[in-house]
């Protein structure tokens, strides 16, 4: 047997010890600390680990090391040239930078290995070849639109030689100097040359890993707990339990019921719940260190599902029953709404579990410091909390934890409780040495906060020419073993749960409801993906048996300036949901006449297409009374540069661009004078959660209003020590010009320093009040309105569905970035067709069978439609320049507008999803 | 947890054999990894002592013709076998396989040889292999030996093969004469594994408008690799006509095992579903036999 592996890895030569076991992509990761190489699934399912070996794309993760013994390896890194400190990318790295297919980065290194090979082999691809080649590299940002034209536009600059061609990207009707204007993200060249440090990535002297004992049975009372054998084997550092905990024992988003280690004597509520955690010297020993800890159980019966939760004489899965919450709507009396009716329908819907199979899996590492402290490196949707729950866990006072927020691989909701990090803490606080927990993808599945699971009732009344006058829901929510956020998911569920219409007698009742599944929290749409899917579903059916157009039925319902929400809410301003269905109703007229009838394909018959439609409106802000403020602090420093700095929370969606065009915009500075610092809860002033679409809005805000203290500061200093009027001072082009003099911002910097001024401002943005929801008035500051139309083509002999074309119109507010929001609004679409197609979530029992990400399917280039995006800008009074969300919105309406296509096409009404294509076969064939 | 102690690269299928009989236990035998890899990470299977790589041996690499018969290597990467003139002209139903099988990192190193060996009854390639009648080239320390592609299976997950001492060299299929063409097509479900609700492969032998000869291979449709033979019975010797192949569908579904697959398929669906699929193989094939 080979003793060394001698490779070449980007042109350099290496010599390396065989390691037994090792993979390729371990090698290049651990041993070459080649980190751009990335590790979404270990399975051989995602593509992030692709690398070129002796010229060819293979999957590092499933790459014996040693095969590679004699070859030639090219990663990531790579492919920039580095001249003179900086990098000249290569034009597929440069062309995924200006086309904006970059977004959180993750998979990117992946895409672009495989698109490098392609491109190697054939330099000129058509559209499918690309397709084809990156079939299997997956993206959950969605940024598959913008990665296909970025290898297209490479391809033809490597082929020619000609510079890169540019997308053509619509700048905002309300655009300003730099706001509203194209803008690349400040972090897409260190991501698509793999310098981009996300949290597994790093490395500490001295670093122990951690693996965590779950309890892998769905109910339970754990009996009985043996460690010793764990604690007895060789490279071991610790072993804890429950009783080790030193303070608080549960921890929880807003109600805290989710112990951090379950107790001998106390209860298991689901197959993730942990018993017992390790620390050792490799992530090997700590995995066998969990398969030696003995634990008995006393199995209880099951409650698998949330309508069984709500029976009477079910075993209470908490002390406190299995009914988290009834949350109700009422808007007049809905009876009467009926009695008024000329036409009454009702119908149930079901949607599935669903998991944010964000591409890079969790990871926190705890790093104990010398002055009693412990710093948390993780990426988290929510800094600030994450401090206060592992404090609370370890019995300190919160300043003693510090959060290190780091690059997120997505997060889509599913950062935002607690994952591994009061686990590492634990461990770290005990063991006194860096401790690093990786979930893998397999735990990452079976442990995280999933969507609510729901069953909707929808009752619909009408009047003979379409005027709705009322609507009455009932829905349960599958909010798992702990709350979470499921409160309030599914209160914006029942909230919005009749539609963006103005609806004279509404009622909605909601029971949130516990089980032994999986919990269930945020996820971008946030309950309204599940409530849209069931009244879009069903407006379509008004239409039909009222045999109206089901666009002109939703203009005549739809929200509008002075309408009243079903939570009795006035709305004021920006309410642009008509135009969105105008525009998209043109558009699609472009496309077809009678879009909404199924035509036949001539040349295979029994391929059948027409189009759907559905809207939806999305708050933004967390309202309900909630306070909703954002802290942003700016700096400026004497090299005359500038920092923004807020606790807000990067995922990949872009706010980091947002709050750098913001600083600039209101300074006149160059982008590049500014810096962005986020997620640090030492460094940056707490920004509240990155959630409900609420950080371009509040952060956004308040990153302007600090950018114009520290404006109004300096124009004090000067009118104050020069003598000018404020209003003589202006910010021209990166200087301060008053009466013909000029200061740069090194200048200023200095010269207020030298009078002991600091410049640096700090601001506390505070989103104008919301209501409780059931006290009337603003239960939210804006809301984000969506209208999408998809077209299907269905396979009448099998049931199979394809997208081909989705148009999606947005009432943003404003683009702030317009090539940042396409992102936004391509990606929406891609999670929208999951939820709609590919994706299911199965748990039978308590137990998850989609424990693996080739048993969970997301969407992969091949099923991306051609999607156009519209954007509608209908200023919100108090958005930052008039913007609003545009995170959830763009993913919400896309479900019902497929399934509408699907029963305009074959006729077959959806009320499941995600879509069995077994389903339409049968319906058809039985018709 | 090691996944494997010793990694061993024989660069001769003697080496292998000598390799498979000596090294300590427990051995596999690995080609891509691709199945290996996840089964030893998933803790499906345990770990090993020893993985023996068969990619450097030149036997198990070849493609080429040999007398009236064409030869692929049980470990050609995929992606070679799509290009490759000569399976392009003698196996058309595979370049269709291969074209569909993953994604092009996992065809970079994923093998016939592999795929064959697991046994599983919807194997894209052993379906394939299956209508084209291939011969299994099996070596072992008593030398070669030669079986029908159809011996080689003993049901779900289960082969023939002596894991302990034997080694699938490659496949012998019958060189294509005019008139004669392949093609394979499936049907995936959006959710969920990646293997085939269900795949068709159908050789035809066509002189004008009627077949001479035909081969079918579907699966799921039994325990083992599933071929058609009543149906192919029926419909050699007749003329292509819609009533002859709705026939020989009736006379497929009655020899099939269609199962309900739990999570992925009934057997009412596939029953429906197999009509539709076999005709368009068929008459894909048709059109490339002129
Ligand atoms: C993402 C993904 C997608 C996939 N898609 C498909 C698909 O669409 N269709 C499909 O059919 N399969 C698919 N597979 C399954 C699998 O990759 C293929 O079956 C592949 O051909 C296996 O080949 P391999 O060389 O990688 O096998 P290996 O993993 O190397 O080996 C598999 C088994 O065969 C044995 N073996 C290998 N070579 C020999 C030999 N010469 N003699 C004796 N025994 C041998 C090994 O010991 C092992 O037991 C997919 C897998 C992945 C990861
Ligand atoms: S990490 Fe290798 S394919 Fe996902
Ligand atoms: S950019 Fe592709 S996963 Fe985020």
């Amino acid at each position: 047997m080979k003793k060394m592996i001698n490779l070449t890895v980007n042109n350099r030569d290496y010599s390396l010890p065989v390691i037994p076991g090792e993979t390729l992509a371990a090698l290049l990761r651990q041993r070459l600390h080649l980190t751009g190489t990335k590790i979404g699934c270990d399975e051989a399912e995602c593509g992030a680990c692709t690398v070129l070996v002796d010229g060819e794309a293979i999957l590092s993760c499933v790459y014996p090391a040693v095969r590679a013994d004699g070859k030639t390896v090219i990663t990531v890194e790579g492919l920039a040239e580095q001249i003179k400190g900086a990098y000249k990318l290569h034009p597929i790295q440069e062309a995924f930078v200006e086309h904006g297919a970059v977004q959180c980065g993750f998979c990117i290194p992946g895409q672009i290995m495989t698109a490098f090979a392609l491109l190697k082999r054939n330099p000129d691809p058509l559209i499918e070849e690309v397709r084809f080649a990156l079939k299997d590299t997956l993206c959950r940002c969605g940024s598959y639109p913008m990665i296909e034209k970025a290898v297209l536009a490479a391809a033809r600059t490597l082929r020619t030689g000609e510079p890169l061609r540019l997308p053509e990207i619509q700048e905002s009707i309300h655009h300003k100097a730099m706001i509203g204007h194209k803008h690349l993200r400040p972090d897409a060249v260190e991501k698509v040359t793999g310098k981009a440090i996300f949290t597994d990535d790093l490395h500490f002297d001295g670093m122990l890993f951690a693996a965590v004992r779950r309890a892998m049975i769905p109910h339970g009372i754990l009996k009985h707990l043996d460690t010793s054998e764990a604690q007895n084997l060789e490279g071991v550092h610790a072993v804890l339990t429950a009783e080790d905990i030193p303070g608080e024992q549960n921890h929880g988003l807003v109600i805290s019921d989710w112990p951090a280690l379950i107790g001998v004597g106390q209860r298991v509520r689901y197959v993730g719940d942990a018993i017992a955690i390790v620390a050792a010297e490799t992530p090997e020993i700590a995995k066998q260190a969990v398969s030696l800890i003995e634990a008995e159980f006393e199995l209880l019966p099951v409650i698998s599902n949330p309508v069984h939760a709500l029976e009477p004489d079910v075993p209470q899965i908490h002390e406190s029953g299995n009914l988290l919450k009834h949350i109700k709507v009422r808007k007049g009396d809905v009876e009467q709404g009926f009695a008024d009716a000329d036409i009454v329908l009702e119908d149930i819907f079901y949607t599935q579990t669903t998991d944010h199979a964000f591409m890079e899996p969790e990871c926190s590492i705890a790093v104990p410091k010398d002055d009693d402290r412990l710093e948390i490196y993780v990426g988290s949707q929510i800094p600030y909390q994450d401090r206060n729950q592992v404090a609370r866990v370890l019995g300190w006072d919160e300043k003693r934890v510090r959060i290190v927020g780091q690059k997120m691989g997505g997060g889509f909701g599913g950062k935002e409780d607690i994952a591994g990090q009061i686990h590492a803490a634990m461990l770290a606080n005990v063991t006194k040495r860096p401790v690093k927990l990786l979930y893998d993808r397999h735990e990452s599945l079976v442990a995280h906060p999933k969507r609510h699971a729901t069953q909707i009732k929808v009752k619909i009344g009408a009047k003979k020419d379409g005027r709705i006058v009322a609507v009455e829901t009932e829905l349960f929510g599958d909010t798992g073993a702990y709350a979470s956020l499921g409160e309030k998911v599914m209160t914006r569920a029942t909230t919005h749960s009749a539609g963006p219409y103005d609806v004279p007698f509404v009622k909605g009742d909601c029971y949130a409801m516990y089980t032994n599944n999986p919990p269930a929290g945020a996820f971008r749409g946030f309950g309204v993906t599940q409530s849209v899917f069931a009244i879009e579903s069903m407006i379509d059916m008004l239409a039909e048996k009222l045999k109206m157009d089901p666009i002109h039925l939703r203009k005549m319902n739809a929200l509008h300036v002075g309408s009243i929400t079903n939570t009795g809410q006035e709305l004021t301003d920006s309410v642009g949901l008509l135009e969105c269905l105008e525009r998209v109703e043109k558009e699609i007229h472009k496309n077809a006449s009678n879009p909404f009838t199924s035509k036949v394909d001539p040349e295979k018959p029994h391929f059948v297409r027409a189009w759907g439609i559905a809207a939806a409106y999305k708050n933004t802000g967390l309202g309900g009374g909630a306070p909703d403020f954002s802290h942003a602090e700016i700096e400026l420093y004497k090299d005359g540069s500038f920092e923004i700095r807020s606790s807000a929370a990067e995922l990949g969606q872009g706010l980091v661009t947002v709050m750098q065009m913001i600083a600039s915009e209101e300074l006149s500075v160059p982008a590049d004078q500014v810096r962005v610092r986020v997620m640090d809860t030492d460094l940056t002033p707490d920004g509240g959660p990155t959630t409900a679409s609420r950080q371009t809005y509040i952060t956004g805000n308040a990153s302007r209003l600090a950018t114009l203290k520290l404006r109004g500061m300096i124009e004090e200093f000067l009118g104050d020590k020069y003598d000018f009027a404020a209003s003589q001072i202006e910010f021209i082009e990166g200087k301060v010009i008053a009466k013909g003099q000029s200061w740069t911002f090194a200048e200023i910097a200095k010269e207020m320093l030298a009078d002991g001024q600091k410049p640096i401002a700090l601001y506390r943005y505070e989103a104008p009040q919301t209501q409780p929801l059931g006290t009337g008035g603003n239960m939210h500051f804006a809301y984000s309105y969506g209208v999408q139309a998809a077209e299907v083509e269905v396979n009448t002999n099998t049931g199979e569905v394809a997208v081909l074309k989705v148009i999606s119109a947005n009432d943003v507010g404003m683009a702030i970035n317009p090539l940042g929001l396409q992102g936004q609004v391509e990606g929406g679409v891609m999670m929208g067709l999951g939820h709609a197609l590919t994706e299911e979530f199965i748990v039978e029992e308590g137990h998850v069978i989609t424990d693996r990400l080739a048993r969970y399917r997301i969407p992969g280039i091949m099923l991306t439609p051609e999607i156009t995006s519209i954007i509608v800008e209908h200023p919100a009074a108090d958005g930052p320049y008039g913007a609003k969300g545009v995170g959830e919105i763009s993913s919400i309406p896309t479900t019902p507008a497929i399934t509408n296509a699907i029963y305009n096409a074959v006729g077959v009404r959806i009320h499941k999803t995600p879509v069995d294509q077994e389903l339409i076969a049968k319906a058809l064939w039985e018709h | 947890m090691t996944l494997w102690q010793e990694y061993l690269q024989p660069t001769s299928l003697s080496e292998a054999i000598q390799d498979l009989k000596s090294a300590p236990d427990p051995v596999l035998l690995v080609a891509g990894g691709t199945d290996v890899l996840l089964e030893l990470k998933q803790g499906h299977l345990s770990p090993v002592h020893t993985l023996i790589d068969l990619s450097n041996i030149p036997e198990l690499c070849a493609v080429e013709e040999r007398g009236d018969t064409f030869f692929i290597g049980a470990a050609v990467p995929i992606n070679r076998l799509m290009s490759h003139p000569g399976v392009i002209k003698h196996a058309q139903a595979l370049v269709d396989a291969c074209h569909m099988m993953a994604g092009p990192q996992v065809r970079n190193t994923a093998t016939l040889g592999g795929n064959v060996a697991h046994a599983l009854p919807a194997a894209d390639g052993t379906i394939t292999l299956l209508a084209l009648d291939a011969q299994v080239q099996i070596a072992s320390s008593a030398g070669l030996r030669m079986i029908p592609f159809s011996e080689l299976f003993l049901g779900p997950g289960k082969s023939s093969l002596d894991k302990k001492t034997e080694i699938i060299t490659g496949f012998f299929l019958p060189l294509n004469k005019p008139g004669q063409a392949s093609c394979f097509k499936r049907i995936m479900r959006p959710q969920g594994v990646a293997l085939p609700i269900l795949n068709c492969a159908v050789w035809i032998h066509r002189e004008d408008d009627s077949i001479h000869d035909v081969r079918i291979a579907v699966g799921p449709g039994g325990p083992k690799p599933f071929r058609a033979t009543n149906a192919e019975k029926f419909l050699t010797g007749k003329q292509k006509q819609g009533e002859n192949l709705a026939e020989a569908v009736r006379e497929l579904i009655a020899q099939a095992q269609f199962r309900t697959s739990p999570l992925r398929a009934t057997a009412d669906y596939r029953k429906h579903v197999v009509s539709g699929v076999f005709s368009e193989t068929f008459e894909e094939a048709w059109k490339r036999a002129a």
